[in-house]
């Protein structure tokens, strides 16, 4: 278990290095997950595990990601901070947001499926 | 004995251990709250948790950053559990790779169109430049959007508040649009909310369906990079500014 740990922040740290060093406009932990999807994939090649992560891996996965709402409730407390700001521009951030995200989910829903269906 | 109280309080006030009590049992209510709403798509456990703590934070006239200097340990973990969505992603390998274009298309112009949308809502509705600028990148997840918008001149803590709105917004009503419209291809569904309601969305996808979770975080990481690099671009490019 502490070896997928140390997997898991060894990506992200290699991914907050190289997003740092070169500037680049993609955050760390992205950069991190492209670089252990790769490691995987290395792996199935040299080794042949057949599509099957290490268990220790999948494991510590599921328990981050079973829970991955909760990550997100402290940043989430921090509208809090924002209360006056949002309370004089509401109006145009509720449509924005409320209907922004709504149609965008519609449109990109329908355009994905129709994408998938036409070209696999 | 108010002495001894006051102590109790400094002591609290000053450990993460309340912060982070607080912040599970805020969380654990959420899911408690869903459970017996029928997995009723408002009631969304990241929603109720958040307001549940900003609510006791306000009554009690705790700081946020006293708040946040315990809760940072459950914050850290969002970098790993980004990291971890490699895995889901490496299961649907083979069906992700037979469909790249079909994906890398729905993502980029979904991701647009969430901007754009945005965009044209917030400046019917009479908002400022900046606070239009700031509501553009509002589909990516945080530390790209305030990035993002600092780059078209908004306001990035602004960006950050509206962000985790988006989230919140597309997880609690993201399936029941797709269901209305139409979209049943798991795919598509993970897509669509990975693509508009990044992390949050896609901790609910996770939780309804694997196929819908891998591509709502494929959706999420690869709109993270195309906003970062498009949106700035079209936003200089249209405004000529």
């Amino acid at each position: 278990m502490i070896g997928a740990i140390t997997a898991l922040l060894i990506c992200q740290l290699a991914g907050e290095l190289v997003s740092r060093s070169l500037h680049l406009p993609v955050p760390g932990p992205v950069l991190g997950m492209i670089m252990l999807l790769i490691g995987l994939l290395v792996r199935e090649r040299t080794h042949g595990t057949g599509g099957q992560a290490p268990e220790a891996l999948e494991g510590v996965a599921n328990a981050l990601l079973g829970n991955l709402g909760l990550l997100f409730v402290p940043a989430g407390v921090g509208v809090v901070l924002y209360g006056p700001l949002l309370a004089r521009n509401w109006a145009p951030i509720a449509v924005a947001v409320l209907g922004g995200t709504v149609l965008a989910i519609a449109v990109t829903g329908r355009l994905a499926q129709a994408m998938l269906k036409r070209f696999g | 004995m108010s002495q001894e109280l006051a102590e109790i309080w400094v002591y609290l006030a000053r450990e993460p251990l309340a912060a982070l009590t607080a912040t599970l049992l805020a969380w654990m209510a959420g899911l408690r709250l869903q459970q017996w709403s029928g997995r009723h798509p408002l009631a969304n456990p990241v929603l109720i948790a958040v307001a549940l703590l900003a609510g006791g934070l306000l009554l009690s006239g705790i700081d946020y950053r006293a708040y946040f200097a315990g809760a940072q340990f459950v914050h850290f973990l969002l970098g790993p559990a980004t990291v971890a969505l490699a895995l889901p992603l490496y299961r649907q390998w083979r069906v992700v790779r037979r469909s790249v274009l079909a994906i890398t298309v729905s993502i980029v112009f979904g991701g647009l169109f969430s901007a754009a949308s945005g965009v044209a809502l917030a400046t019917l509705f009479g908002a400022a430049g900046d606070v239009t600028a700031s509501l553009a990148p509002k589909s990516v997840t945080t530390p790209v959007a305030m990035g993002v918008a600092e780059r078209l001149g908004g306001l990035p803590s602004l960006t950050a508040a509206v962000v985790i709105c988006s989230g919140i917004v597309g997880a609690s009503l993201g399936p029941m649009v797709l269901t209305l419209c139409g979209v049943t291809d798991w795919r598509a569904r993970g897509l669509a909310i990975g693509t508009v309601s990044h992390g949050i969305g896609t901790a609910r996808a996770l939780t309804v369906n694997p196929t819908a979770g891998a591509f709502s975080g494929l959706a999420m990481g690869l709109n993270a990079l195309a906003t970062a690099i498009l949106l700035p671009l079209l936003w200089h490019l249209i405004l000529g500014s």
